[in-house]
């Protein structure tokens, strides 16, 4: 097979560009120029005059951001319709989780039609990576991650971690 | 024993206005590069809900480094550990003294001088203060047993000698032109006027050497884009040893160094405490004993005016550009501003010298 070769000039540099100062001229005018715009816009603000903003900086707790409909946020698990959780213990999300941070232990179903439903449920909210793997992985559709959500850090970590009970608060 | 009250008086405010500008600057740099980067910056800091745009962050930021753990690393060497952050600050804030934060003003029947040393050396003063702070970055390296803090120290050591000449060559043509090492002179120099309407500042007499003055003095103080001591992307630098406010004291040298730079250009370069067209005694119409205290006012508001507007322009040349290479810096340094500060210095003397052979002087 024929080697196929691409010649890349380097880019001339000429005389202004490597003086420094001009090209430092431009980079000073740009920056200056959104120093005074913005500042123009904010003290617009301040005085009440509606203008374009002066900064695209998300407050974030008082103002939170808008969300994409298909954004992956905190997970929850779903109930049947008579209250239980649709989960039926195949370990399938445990096991694709690349983070490893589910812990699900399995135990008999008392109904006859399903045969295993988790006695404990754990994710770890501090390893996730929220890669959405085990949504994708479950077959009974009984874990989501679309509760908009992101207001999960804890003080320690053992208050990452989230069981069965919390994670079906919204289920 | 006036004088000397007088004298500790002016260098206790120098030094607070050496270490309040520095507070000052901790804001203005965050606020500033948020400002022109559409961010809003750090705004939270509040008193009862208070939040001033985010000013109270001056407040919190010493309050968090002096509560911070002083971590102490196994292995440095524990006095040169301790002394290094004390020596390169405290050099640094000395050579705030000998600047002319004013004239000279009547008052009370005595005349007041506002400059805290009169010395008839104060730039050699100011330029040995400067070169001094270098100690502290090298002792901080060596004492850090961390390759990274040595090889940032030694970078440092290495920046701040080529720039030291270089700094002392672009002032040279204006030194020449003023004709002394005194600041309060170079000052009264530069109150004269050219044809009577351009102030002889010495930005306007010696531009070239007002440009390479600023790039000189910017690698002087180790901010981007010389701040290849601490080059945070590569080596972290020479207080990566560091914790708490020894850290903190650090950072304040280099604003600080700032502060001192920004000084030097207001003195040499833009006419010191003088206000153009405002004669020595505008304000004697208000008797005897307000004219003194009035002048000084505007003298010391119209210095720190001029340090501001430095600061401002070297604050924003610091989130305007990328770090240089240290080949590229040293080659800026020796093969550039350096022949092109003599250069100045020799066409000044030589304009000079035919001035005075012409018998002219263009500035009256
Ligand atoms: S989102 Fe990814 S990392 Fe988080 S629990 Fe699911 S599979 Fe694991
Ligand atoms: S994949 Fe679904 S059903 Fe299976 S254990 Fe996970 S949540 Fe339960």
């Amino acid at each position: 097979m024929a080697v196929t070769v691409r010649p890349v000039t380097r880019p001339e540099r000429d005389l202004a560009v490597q003086v420094y100062i001009v090209e430092v001229l431009k980079g000073l005018g740009v920056t200056f120029r959104h120093f005074f715009v913005n500042l123009g816009r904010h003290a617009a603000a301040l005085a009440g005059v509606k203008a374009a903003p002066g900064a695209v900086t998300i407050q974030y707790p008082e103002d939170p951001p808008a969300l994409g409909g298909r954004a992956r946020t905190r997970h929850r698990i779903l109930r049947r319709s008579d209250g239980s959780p649709r989960c039926t213990a195949c370990l399938l999300c445990e096991t694709i989780c690349p983070a490893r941070c589910i812990r699900i232990t399995a135990e008999d179903s008392p109904a006859v039609v399903i045969e295993k439903r988790a006695k404990t449920f754990e994710i770890d909210l501090g390893l996730c990576v929220f890669c959405g793997n085990c949504v994708e992985a479950c077959p009974v559709d009984a874990i989501r991650m679309d509760t908009g959500d992101l207001d999960i850090p804890a003080m320690d970590r053992r208050s990452m971690i989230w069981d069965l009970e919390k994670l079906m608060r919204d289920g | 024993m006036t004088a000397l009250l007088w004298t500790l008086a002016k260098v206790g405010a120098a030094l607070g206005f050496g270490m309040n500008w520095a507070a000052f600057l901790g804001w203005v740099e965050r606020k500033q590069s948020a400002v022109m980067q559409d961010r809003i910056g750090a705004n939270r800091a509040d008193i009862l809900g208070l939040r001033v745009i985010g000013l109270f962050h001056i407040i919190a930021d010493p309050i968090k480094l002096f509560t911070k753990e002083d971590f102490v690393p196994a292995g440095v060497r524990p006095a040169f550990h301790a002394m290094a952050p004390a020596v390169s600050l405290g050099f640094p804030l000395l050579a705030l003294a000998a600047f002319p934060y004013g004239g000279t003003v009547e008052f009370l029947g005595r005349s007041w001088s506002l400059q805290p040393v009169e010395s008839p050396v104060g730039l050699v003063l100011v330029l040995a203060m400067v070169a001094m702070g270098i100690h502290g970055v090298v002792m901080a390296g060596y004492a850090s047993n961390s390759y990274y803090g040595l090889l940032g120290g030694l970078r440092g050591a290495s920046q701040m000698i080529a720039y030291e000449v270089c700094l002392a060559a672009t002032l040279a043509g204006a030194l020449f032109l003023y004709g002394s090492l005194d600041l309060a002179e170079a000052v009264a120099w530069q109150t004269r006027m050219i044809a009577g309407v351009v102030p002889a500042w010495g930005a306007v007499l010696q531009p070239v050497g007002f440009v390479l003055f600023l790039v000189a003095g910017t690698a002087l103080t180790k901010r981007t884009p010389f701040d290849l001591p601490e080059g945070e992307s590569e080596i972290v630098g020479y207080h990566v040893e560091y914790s708490g406010m020894k850290f903190g004291m650090f950072m304040m040298t280099d604003l600080i160094e700032s502060v001192v730079v920004a000084c030097l250009a207001a003195t040499l370069f833009l006419g010191g405490w003088h206000v153009p067209f405002l004669p020595v005694d505008a304000f004697s119409a208000l008797g005897p004993m307000l004219a003194g205290p009035a002048m000084a006012c505007v003298m010391v508001a119209s210095f720190t005016a001029k340090v501001a507007l430095v600061l401002f322009v070297l604050m924003q040349v610091r989130w305007t550009l990328p770090r240089f290479r240290f080949d590229q810096l040293l080659d800026l340094g020796w093969k550039n501003i350096l022949p092109l500060a003599l250069a100045n210095f020799l066409l000044t003397a030589w304009a000079v010298y035919l001035a005075k052979s012409w018998g002219v002087s263009p500035w009256r």
